[in-house]
Formats: C-alpha cells, structure tokens, sequence
C-alpha cells in the first residue's frame, strides 16, 4: 500500500511567477527507497518539503491536488503532528542544528524532547542512532565546532532518533567524505529494509544506483522518468537534460559507438560495468 | 609566489587539536586538490594560508610574507578564499556591487576594477546576472556569484573550499572551466574535494589529508591509485581508476580518454 500518495499536485512559492512543481503523480510503497534526481533547480528540495510537510504549511504559497503520508492529508493536518510520522534533514545541516543546544548528544535529543519521550526512553535511543551513523565519539563536542561533513552526520541522526516512518532525505551526503557517503548510504538502505520509507533527493549517481530501489527524475518541476536505477538512469529522456550520469555510464556509451560496448543495457554501477566490459 | 607550511600545529579554542605537525610546500602556479575524511582538518589547514587561522606552533608562509606578521586584510592581496557555503561571504545588494566589493577594497582604481569584474563575471556566466541580489538566486548561482567575487581579487593564489558540493552536472562543468581559465593564467589554485572524480579529472597533484597530518602527496596519478592507503582517510579511488583496476589496465586511469585508450589496447 501507498504510504505516500501525491496527486495533481501543482505547487507555487509565495511572489514567484512559475510553479515549482508541475501537475505530480507519485506513490511510493512502505519500505520503498526512493532517489529523486534532477539538475539544480528542477524541485527536488520542493518535492522534499511537500512529503515533509514544509510546504505548504512552512514555506505557505498555493498548493493543488492531495498530498497524503501515513494515511493522513496534509491539508487536514498541522506541521506538529506531521513531523511525528515524517522526518526531513535539511540539505544544509547549519540551517537544522537547534543553535540552543551546547553538545552534540543534547542536539540530537532535542526533537525527542519535544515531543516528550521520557528521559530513561531518550538516553538510549540518542546513543543507538549515534551508533548507527558512527558519531558516538562526537557526543561531547559542540555542534558548531564540527566539520561541513560532521555536521551532516548530527543533522541526519536527529532525524534518525525520531523513528519516523517516512524519512525525507535532501541531499543528506552532500558535504560527506566518499567512504562516509556510502556508508550512509549503506545505513539507509538497511533501514528501508526495517520497513522505513525513505526519499532521498541526490547527485551521486553511483550510491544511488548501488543502493536505491527506485529513481525518480524531475525537471522543471515535472517527473520525466520514474524506475528502477539501471533504466532510469541510462535512459534517454534525460539526455541534454542537464542530469548527472556515473562516469561508468558515460563511457559505455562512447564504447558502444565503437562497438566496445557490446551488451543492451549501459552499465550504472562498477559491477554492471567490469562485467560488460571484461570480455573486451 | 609559493606557499611554506613549516611543521604546522594549530590547536582550537576547545582543545580539538585539529593540525598535528605538518610540512609543505605548494610552488607558484601548482593545481592542488586535498581530499580526505570529514574532519582530518583540511578546512582548518587552508584557513592558515590567509591569516583567518593563526598557527599554534610553526609557520606559514605566502612568498615572502609570513601569515603572523600580516593582517588578514593584507593577506587578501595575495590570497583568495571561495568559503564551502556561499552564503557565509555574500553580503550586497546585487552581484555587480558584491563582486566589485573585493577589487575596490584591495585599493585597485576604479577602471582596473571594473576590468576585473567584468573578467571575473564573464568566466563565471554571471554577466547578465550584474542587477540581481545574489539571494534572489539559486545555491548554484550564488556558488558563482562566490567564485567571482573571489576571482576579481586577481590574487596569485586562490582557495576553492568544496566548490562542488550540491552542485549539479552543469555548474560542476562551469567550475572545472573557471579552475582550467586560473590554470592558464599561472595561478595557484588549491581546493578541498570529496568529489574524487572532480579531482582525477582537474587536478594534478593530490594531498590526501589525515587526522591533522598528511597522509599523501603526490602526483595525482600515483596518489589517486593508493586505494589501501586513501581507504584509512575514507576516500575512495575515482569511479573510472577502480574500473580500470578490476580490469587490469596498467597505470592509474584517471578520465574518460585514459580509460577508451586503454580500452582499445
């Protein structure tokens, strides 16, 4: 069943001339990892911000058509009650971190807080997701004394600790380290498997292809594409489009025009690409 | 002008001691990327070379000028600093004033400034953009506006700190162009990456940086194939060097070209 369900959704921000998002159909099923992929400018945040609620209850501006999360219509409802089912990391961490709060742990037990988790729930719950983005060691610090990356990291764990079912991701690796970019990726794809929703608006064609179960493609505020990572990602609408494709991609493309590349399908991931190529 | 990091340490405020003794020497007109894990101090290291960061022990030096004797003001003559986040260095009213806010400070006339703005615009694609305030614009666009403010300072040495971050296929393209335009010119151009292909692809020589020391340094073609050693910084090989190597290409293969050459052999 559908835990997200947009319909005709046509959104414009308050004083702009043109809609962000254009006429949206789009469903995704409960434990479904979903990358949104688009040139700059295209409505991935938007589309972030409409699952999560920030549009249009935060942001205001028009929205039409339905937009319903776990059962509940968003315009029936209110951004206190939505967060408890949806989690959104911001794609710049300094505009999420509280600034009231001295340590990374208080940090991350800010929104648990909130919603008045008790303290002997709390503790264990702030240390697991702190494990589980392999930032314990970084509890004591404070939130302001750490890198672009580490920062990232605290951003995404707040959000983690919150267990929401869905969990709306924009571009939550954007300042990572490679190793630590997969990793997270790696965290992410386990969590969809434990039965959490995941949206994830993202650049990095390699982790998506490894990791996402499903690629959606905006641009200029329209879905263009919608599949699995190996189709979506080789396919030819997005040609000109200004979308990123892995270098694997890329280069099995120009083989083909030689004949170097022999198979169907263009390779999205390293293994796709060592096996079609080994028998050159 | 070359840049003398000597034995380099610098401690925070907090105690974090961020740069653990470091030695380097980057030579006038060198391409440099530094890479490594979040949090080996890279940002800490690049924020010594104009004085924003005062070293604990040891020194640093730009030609003849040492960063403890100048103030940060002076060191902008002669180095550039694009910061990770546009919107921590943009502050005026539209672009052509924010990106002629450098020039003029430097004390440079007025026709030599409006020079360099109009250089600095034009590499950037900014130029029809001189009447809009930079927050009216998208994050990709103030990335730009960013790089041209910077860029009009006509520094020898420039600073990129993550200019790919969050940017798309296109935008990553327009910074490669303005990185290959200094290239030509004979600046100096150091940046911080994590977008390791964006290193293979632009740079020539590479330090991998970790916890506060250096772990690497070299040509980007030996460093970049040290897969053991870049994996303890949390970096990996580029998409088209590992490729390479589970194919048993010879040598580090760094581009598209690299890899269809060897392809062909």
């Amino acid at each position: 069943m559908a835990i997200i369900d947009l319909r005709n959704v046509t959104y414009k921000y308050p004083l702009t001339q043109e809609s962000a998002l254009k006429n949206i159909n789009f469903q995704v099923n409960e434990g479904e990892f979903v990358a949104v992929i688009g040139p700059n400018g295209a409505g991935k945040s938007t589309l972030c911000y409409t699952v999560a609620g920030f549009v249009p209850h935060f942001f205001k501006g028009e929205l039409s058509g339905t937009v319903e999360v776990a059962g509940a219509d968003s315009s029936k409802s209110n951004l206190h009650e939505w967060v408890l089912n949806v989690g959104l990391a911001f794609q710049n961490p300094f505009n999420q971190i509280s600034g009231a709060k001295y340590t990374v742990f208080e940090e991350i037990a800010f929104g648990l807080e909130n919603i008045g988790v008790p303290r002997d729930e709390m503790i264990p719950r702030v240390n697991d997701a702190m494990k589980l983005t392999g930032i314990s060691e970084l509890a004591d610090r404070s939130p302001y004394s750490l890198s672009g990356g580490q920062q990232q990291r605290v951003a995404l764990t707040s959000i983690l600790v919150m267990h929401p079912k869905v969990l709306v991701l924009d571009e939550p690796t954007s300042q990572m380290d490679p190793i630590g970019t997969r990793e997270v990726f790696g965290v992410i794809r386990t969590l969809a498997e434990q039965g959490m929703t995941v949206i994830m608006a993202e650049h990095k064609v390699e982790w998506i292809a490894n990791f996402a179960d499903r690629v959606v493609a905006l641009h200029e505020g329209q879905i263009i594409e919608d599949g699995k990572p190996q189709e979506a990602l080789t396919s030819d609408v997005l040609a000109g489009k200004g979308f990123g494709i892995s270098r694997y991609t890329s280069v099995a493309r120009k083989a083909k025009e030689t004949g170097l590349w022999k198979k169907d399908k263009l390779p999205v991931t390293l293994e796709e690409a060592v096996e079609g190529f080994a028998h050159v | 002008m070359n840049v003398e990091i000597s034995n380099l340490t610098f401690s925070y405020p907090t105690g974090v001691q961020a740069l653990r003794g470091l030695s380097l020497t980057i030579q006038s007109g060198e391409q440099v990327a530094i890479i490594g894990q979040n949090g080996a101090g890279k940002t800490t290291l690049v924020k010594h070379l104009n004085g924003l960061l005062q070293p604990t022990s040891g020194s640093v030096k730009i030609g003849d000028w040492d960063t403890r004797e100048h103030s940060v003001a002076k060191m902008a003559q002669r180095v550039g600093y694009v910061f990770q986040n546009p919107d921590e260095q943009l502050f005026s009213k539209n672009v052509g004033v924010e990106v002629a806010f450098g020039p003029k400070n430097l004390g440079m006339s007025a026709k030599q400034a409006e020079g360099q703005v109009r250089d600095a615009l034009a590499m950037t694609e900014l130029s029809d953009k001189t009447e809009t305030n930079p927050y009216d614009l998208s994050a990709t666009w103030r990335k730009m506006v960013a790089l041209a403010s910077v860029i009009a300072m006509d520094t020898g040495i420039v600073i990129f700190d993550e200019p790919t971050t969050g940017q798309d296929a296109a935008n990553i393209a327009r910074i490669a162009n303005v990185i290959n335009v200094l290239r030509e010119r004979g600046k100096t151009v150091i940046t911080i990456t994590h977008d390791i292909d964006f290193c293979a692809e632009n740079f020539e020589r590479v330090i991998a940086m970790s916890q506060g020391r250096i772990l690497l340094d070299g040509n980007a073609n030996d460093a970049l194939g040290q897969d053991e050693i870049l994996a303890t910084t949390y970096v990996d090989p580029p998409q088209l060097t590992r490729l390479g190597k589970k194919l048993g290409f010879k040598g580090t293969v760094r581009n598209e070209k690299e890899f269809l050459a060897g392809l062909k052999k």
